[in-house]
C-alpha cells in the first residue's frame, strides 16, 4: 500500500503493508525465523510478529491472553463496548460467547450444504471462461479468480449480483486500506453497514429462502438474533469469504502457470487435485490474522503491552522448516501436510468447506478449458499487501 | 491399533470434534463428517488390519494435532 515509510529493519520496525512484503514476504519471514522469531514494530501503536509454527499455534490457542476483539491490524482498535460479540461475530468474539455465534453459521457451510452449491459454482466458472476465450492473454486474477467467490457468497446471502462491485470495493477498503487515515477507514465501514442495513430491512420486509433471512430467523441464547448482529456477521462473511478465496485461486493458478511439470501432472492425474490444492494452500496461504494483547505480560521473553497487536502469519508458520520437510518447496503430492492456512483453534475457518469447493471447481474448470498456460509477463504480476495476500494482476498466455 | 482423538481443550462439550476436515479426507474409512462438517471416528476407533496407513496419514494431516494412535492396542472387536 505504501502509505507508510519504507521498512529497513524488519526485526524492530516491520510493516506488513510494505511493498517489499507484498511482493515477496517469504525471505523476510525466513530471516526472522532464525534471527528474531518474534519481531516487533512501533507502527500501528505497537505490534508483534511471531514467525515460527509453534509460536503462531500457541498464540492462536491462547484465547485467555490474546483477544480477537479485532483481527485486522490498523491504527483503529474497536471500542470495548462491542463485547462480547465484537464488531464482526464470531471472528471478533472471545469465549464463551464465540461458540454459539460460530455454531449458528456452521450448518450453512457444512460439506453437505456446500455440495449443493457446486453445480451453480461450476456453471458460473464456465461462464467466466467463455468470456475469456479467444484472447491470447487473459488476466487470471481480474478476469477469473476475483469474480468466483463474490458471485457465490452474494447468491448465498441473497444480495443482488449487480452489487458485486459495491461489496468488492468494501472488502478491498477494509483489508487493503489499513494504512489509510482513521477517518477514511471509519467512513468505509459506515458505508458498508449502511448498505447492509438497507439489504437487511428489505429481507425483514420480504423474507426469502436465503442466508440473510436464515440468520434473521436464527436464535442465539433463546432469543432472535438482533439485526445488528446479523449485519456484522454478513459483513464478516463478505470480508472473510471473498479476498481469501480469490487469493487462493489466483495463487494456485500463478503456481501452475510458472510450473509446467506440476500443471502437466495434474492434467495426467486429475484425482491428485485435492492433495495438490492443500499443498498450494500451505505454500501460498493467503491469510494472516491478528489478536490484541489483553494485559501487560511477558510472553516468551517478549514484553507485550496491553492493546498491542500480534499478527498470526499462518503463511509463515506453513513455511517453517521445523514443522514441514522441504518447507520452501512445493511438493504437489505432499502426503503429510498439517498446514494452518485455515487457522488453528476455536476460530479456524468456518467457511473452509466452501472455500475448498470453490478452489477445486475453479481449478478444474480452468484446467479443462486452458490445459496449457504460462505467465505472460512475470514482472507484471502484482500481489496485494496486508493480511490477505494473493495475485491481483495475473496476466497469463493461454493456448488451446 | 487404536485411534484416540483429543480436542477437549479446543472444542468443549464434544471431545472428538475437529472441523478442519483433514481426517475424513485423508482417512475416509476411519473418520466421517457430521452434519456440520466436524470429523468423528467411525466405530470405536479400532483400526481394521490393512488400514494402519490411513490412520497414520490422518495423524500427520490433523492441523490441530488432535489425533493420536496407540500402536500396541490390539482390540479384537473392530468393525
Ligand atoms: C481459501 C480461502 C480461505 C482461507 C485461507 C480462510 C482462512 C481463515 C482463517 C485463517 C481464519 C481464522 C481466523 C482467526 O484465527 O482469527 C478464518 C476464519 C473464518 N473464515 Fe475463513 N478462509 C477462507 C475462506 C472463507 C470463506 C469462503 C468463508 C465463508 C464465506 C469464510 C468464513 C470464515 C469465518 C466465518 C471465520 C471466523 C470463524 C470463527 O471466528 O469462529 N472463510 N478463515
Amino acid at each position: 500500500m505504501g502509505h507508510h515509510p519504507p521498512v529497513d529493519d524488519w526485526t524492530s520496525d516491520f510493516d506488513h503493508t510494505d511493498d517489499v512484503w507484498a511482493a515477496d514476504p517469504y525471505p523476510i519471514w525466513e530471516e526472522l525465523r532464525t534471527k528474531c522469531p518474534v519481531a516487533h514494530t512501533e507502527r500501528y501503536g505497537g505490534a508483534w510478529l511471531p514467525t515460527r509454527y509453534e509460536d503462531v499455534a500457541a498464540i492462536a490457542y491462547d484465547t485467555d491472553r490474546f483477544t480477537s476483539r479485532s483481527v485486522i491490524v490498523s491504527e483503529f482498535r474497536p471500542p470495548m463496548d462491542f463485547a462480547p460479540a465484537g464488531i464482526a461475530p464470531p471472528i471478533s468474539s472471545d469465549p464463551p460467547f464465540h461458540q454459539d455465534a460460530r455454531r449458528m453459521l456452521l450448518p450453512i457451510f457444512s460439506p453437505q450444504a456446500v455440495a449443493k452449491l457446486e453445480p451453480s459454482t461450476r456453471a458460473y466458472c464456465e461462464e467466466l471462461i467463455d468470456g475469456l476465450r479467444g484472447h491470447e492473454i487473459v488476466d487470471a486474477a481480474e478476469g477469473y479468480a476475483q469474480h468466483i467467490p463474490v458471485r457465490v457468497i452474494a447468491n448465498m446471502l441473497g444480495l443482488p449480483e449487480s452489487d458485486a462491485d459495491v461489496f468488492r470495493g468494501f472488502v478491498n477498503h477494509v483489508l487493503e486500506g489499513v494504512a489509510l487515515p482513521l477517518e477514511q477507514r471509519a467512513e468505509g465501514m459506515l458505508s458498508l453497514f449502511g448498505y447492509l442495513q438497507g439489504q437487511i430491512q428489505d429481507h425483514i420486509d420480504h423474507p426469502r429462502d436465503d442466508l440473510i433471512t436464515f440468520l434473521l430467523e436464527s436464535e442465539l441464547h433463546g432469543e432472535k438474533v438482533d439485526p445488528f448482529h446479523v449485519a456484522r456477521t454478513i459483513g464478516l462473511l463478505l470480508i472473510a469469504g471473498i479476498d481469501t478465496t480469490w487469493s487462493a485461486i489466483g495463487a494456485s493458478l500463478w503456481h501452475l502457470a510458472k510450473t509446467p511439470s506440476d500443471r502437466e501432472r495434474l492434467l495426467a492425474e486429475p484425482e491428485l487435485l485435492p492433495v495438490a490444492m492443500e499443498e498450494m494452500l500451505r505454500a501460498y496461504a493467503p491469510v494472516t490474522m491478528a489478536r490484541l494483547v489483553r494485559e501487560d505480560m511477558e510472553w516468551n521473553g517478549c514484553p507485550m503491552k496491553a492493546e498491542e497487536w500480534v499478527l498470526l502469519p499462518f503463511p509463515s508458520a506453513n513455511r517453517d522448516p521445523e514443522a514441514f520437510e522441504h518447507a520452501d518447496e512445493v511438493i504437489i503430492d505432499r502426503a503429510e501436510n498439517r498446514h494452518a492456512a485455515f487457522g488453528l483453534g476455536i476460530h479456524r475457518c468456518a467457511g473452509s468447506h466452501l472455500a475448498r469447493m470453490e478452489l477445486r471447481v475453479a481449478l478444474e474448470v480452468w484446467l479443462d478449458a486452458f490445459p496449457v498456460f504460462e505467465l505472460a509477463n512475470p514482472a507484471a504480476v502484482r500481489w496485494s499487501g496486508g493480511q490477505v495476500r494473493g495475485p491481483r494482476t495475473l496476466p497469463v498466455r493461454v493456448r488451446r | 491399533m487404536l485411534i484416540d482423538v483429543d480436542l477437549e481443550s479446543q472444542c468443549g462439550e464434544r471431545p472428538i470434534r475437529v472441523g478442519q476436515a483433514r481426517c475424513y479426507f485423508t482417512a475416509p474409512d476411519l473418520f466421517e463428517p457430521d452434519d456440520i462438517g466436524d470429523g468423528y471416528v467411525i466405530g470405536d476407533g479400532t483400526v481394521p488390519p490393512g488400514q494402519e496407513g490411513q490412520a497414520r496419514l490422518a495423524v500427520a494431516n490433523c492441523p490441530e494435532r488432535a489425533i493420536t494412535i496407540d500402536e500396541d492396542d490390539d482390540d479384537e472387536e473392530g468393525d
